[in-house]
């Protein structure tokens, strides 16, 4: 491994570094320390808001592992990822301004904050909130181990010392700087993947001599490749259109997005985040997967799908570039990693702490106590990456699919259908994370389709019925 | 609190039917194109820039596409609405942040 790489990589880590610490100097303290450490005081403008979006959304598997299966599966895995490009404005759209104002009126800092409100139950709040510590949890200590092994194989570093450069930049400012910290950081690590997809995907078709050359190349070396089908014929319509659901319009459900969708300065900032959102996202969900597909032209033979993308970048592009590329998917961990450690922290301080242990609690306590968990969280999560147990890597399977199922329906129903109550989200909730649970370890993509398709169904079922029964409906038209 | 329903909410409910509609044809564009053209044997597949067509015209031209129509949607079809209203001033429209 050479200086050349690692230096485009050390100038990365450190700048976003220095970001975060810089922007922990705008937290106010005072009444609207929870608002603007957790919330960023709603400030957000479009920019920022859509590429914290992306970032967040954007995990290492767009980066490593969708590339990888792309090279394997070919055109058709291209396809299935472009089912990414509705997270772009599907989230913000339907959300929406309601939402936002909903938000303000409330004076919601949390997604839990929302529904409680919303369904007035203490049941709602403790279930939302273990799923969310739980399933969150175990997905940080999953994308860290990710980010540790990423540094570990571009750099021939330890593991463990990877691990300690990787989380001990992202602590330091998330912990210092709170949620402004981390989108102003997901704002650059966005560019730095918009940046890296245009010099890989340049890089291979170049290398490949043309788009032309590479498509015959590959038609000759198995059609299947250049099919909507997948090299072994196992892409279904069924199956590469349910994820639509998993990747597309399920984000909705998932809080560390959802939660953004409250953090946004005013219409205009929504507007336009929603334009620039669908375009990166786009780009970079084309632009990274296509890659994979050329990179099988270029570098034949690679048989670990995770080591396309680092050994193509090395292979097509000289040592500095190829370590801007490999930035990437650093920066794509470390967005996704500092919003869930924001989130993890707020449902522990302000849904169960403040809402159930002491509502009276004393600004200046509730600052301490909002670094000093923020700090114990992502010390747990680094303590745990270092050897992750099974019970860890076993609720990171869940984690993605049972959130959407969980929270989709509580969310989105809570928002624009009144007779919608407390029985019906608690029901929801329960059936949503128990019936991904069971799918996914008994019946897998259960009838051809994605194992979330069926789960979510089944939560919305349960939502509506739940809600016939006798309940608490919202008295007030704040809703 | 006032009575009836926030007047804000009304354009809201409209701009999330607005959204899922786009992504319903979002998903017809997709799936046509690709399972269209894509269903046909290989030796009948035509090529755009080097591009299989069923690719080009499911992935490459339905994002810019897309983008575009995303574009349209929120230039003259979404509203600007306030977020923080005066409760006194509620009828007042425009960008207050």
């Amino acid at each position: 491994m050479n200086w050349d790489v690692i230096l485009p990589l050390v100038i990365f880590l450190i700048s976003v570094f220095f970001v975060g610490i810089y922007t922990s100097r705008h937290i106010r303290s005072g009444s609207s320390f929870l608002q603007d450490y957790f919330l960023a005081g709603r400030e957000l403008g479009g920019f920022v808001l859509a590429m914290t979006m992306v970032a967040t959304y954007g995990s290492a598997s767009s980066f490593i592992g969708g590339p990888g299966a792309a090279y394997q599966l070919g055109l058709g895995w291209v396809l299935l990822a472009m089912a990414q490009l509705v997270t772009g404005y599907f989230t913000l759209a339907v959300l929406g301004k309601k939402f936002a104002i909903v938000a303000r009126k409330i004076n919601a800092v949390t997604l839990i904050d929302f529904l409680k409100a919303r369904y007035e139950s203490k049941w709602v709040v403790i279930l939302s909130a273990i799923s969310i510590v739980v399933f969150l949890f175990s997905a940080m200590a999953a994308q860290w181990v990710g980010g540790g092994r990423l540094i570990e194989s571009f750099t021939g570093v330890s593991y463990t010392t990877a691990l300690f450069i990787f989380s001990g930049s992202v602590l330091v400012y998330v912990i210092a700087g709170g949620f402004r910290a981390v989108v102003i950081t997901d704002a650059i690590q966005g560019v730095v993947m918009v940046i890296g997809t245009i010099i890989i995907l340049a890089g291979t078709i170049i290398a490949g001599g043309g788009i032309e050359n590479i498509m015959s190349e590959l038609r000759a070396e198995n059609p299947n490749l250049i099919t909507p089908y997948g090299s072994d014929q196992s892409l279904t319509p069924l199956y590469v259109s349910s994820f639509w659901i998993l990747v597309g319009v399920g984000v909705v459900g998932l809080p560390q997005i959802s939660v953004r969708a409250m953090s946004y300065r005013n219409a205009k900032a929504m507007h336009r985040a929603m334009i620039i959102g669908t375009f990166v996202v786009g780009f970079i969900m084309l632009g990274m997967h296509l890659a994979g597909v050329f990179g099988r032209v270029v570098l034949p033979g690679i048989e670990v799908p995770d080591k396309v993308m680092p050994l193509l970048a090395l292979e097509v592009l000289p040592g500095w570039l190829a370590g801007i590329v490999l930035a990437a998917p650093l920066a794509a961990v470390m967005s996704t990693v500092d919003s869930v450690l924001l989130l993890v922290s707020s449902a522990i301080i302000k849904d169960v702490y403040i809402n159930y242990i002491k509502p009276d609690a004393e600004e200046q306590f509730v600052k301490k106590l909002s670094f000093g968990i923020t700090a114990v969280v992502g010390l747990s999560v680094f303590a745990m990456a270092i050897n992750p147990p099974d019970l860890l890597i076993w609720l990171n399977l869940f984690a993605f699919g049972g959130l959407e199922a969980a929270f989709i329906w509580p969310i989105v129903l809570g928002l624009y259908w009144k007779r919608g109550n407390a029985n019906g989200a608690i029901a929801s909730l329960i059936v949503g994370v128990g019936s991904y649970m069971f799918l996914h370890l008994n019946y897998p993509n259960l009838w051809g389709m994605h194992t979330v398709v069926l789960p979510i169904v089944l939560s919305l079922v349960a939502y509506i019925v739940g809600s016939f029964t006798k309940g608490v409906r919202p008295h007030t038209n704040t809703f | 609190m006032k009575k009836g329903t926030d007047w804000r909410y009304r354009v809201s409910n409209r701009e999330a039917i607005m959204g899922t509609v786009l992504a319903i044809l979002n998903f017809i564009w997709w799936y046509a194109f690709a399972y269209g053209l894509g269903g046909r044997p290989i030796k009948e597949y035509t090529y755009i820039l080097g591009f299989p067509s069923w690719f080009f015209y499911s992935c490459i031209v339905g994002f810019v596409v897309f983008t575009i129509l995303v574009w349209i949607m929120v230039k003259f079809f979404f509203k600007e609405v306030p977020f923080e209203l005066d409760e006194t001033n509620e009828n007042e429209e425009g960008d207050v942040g």
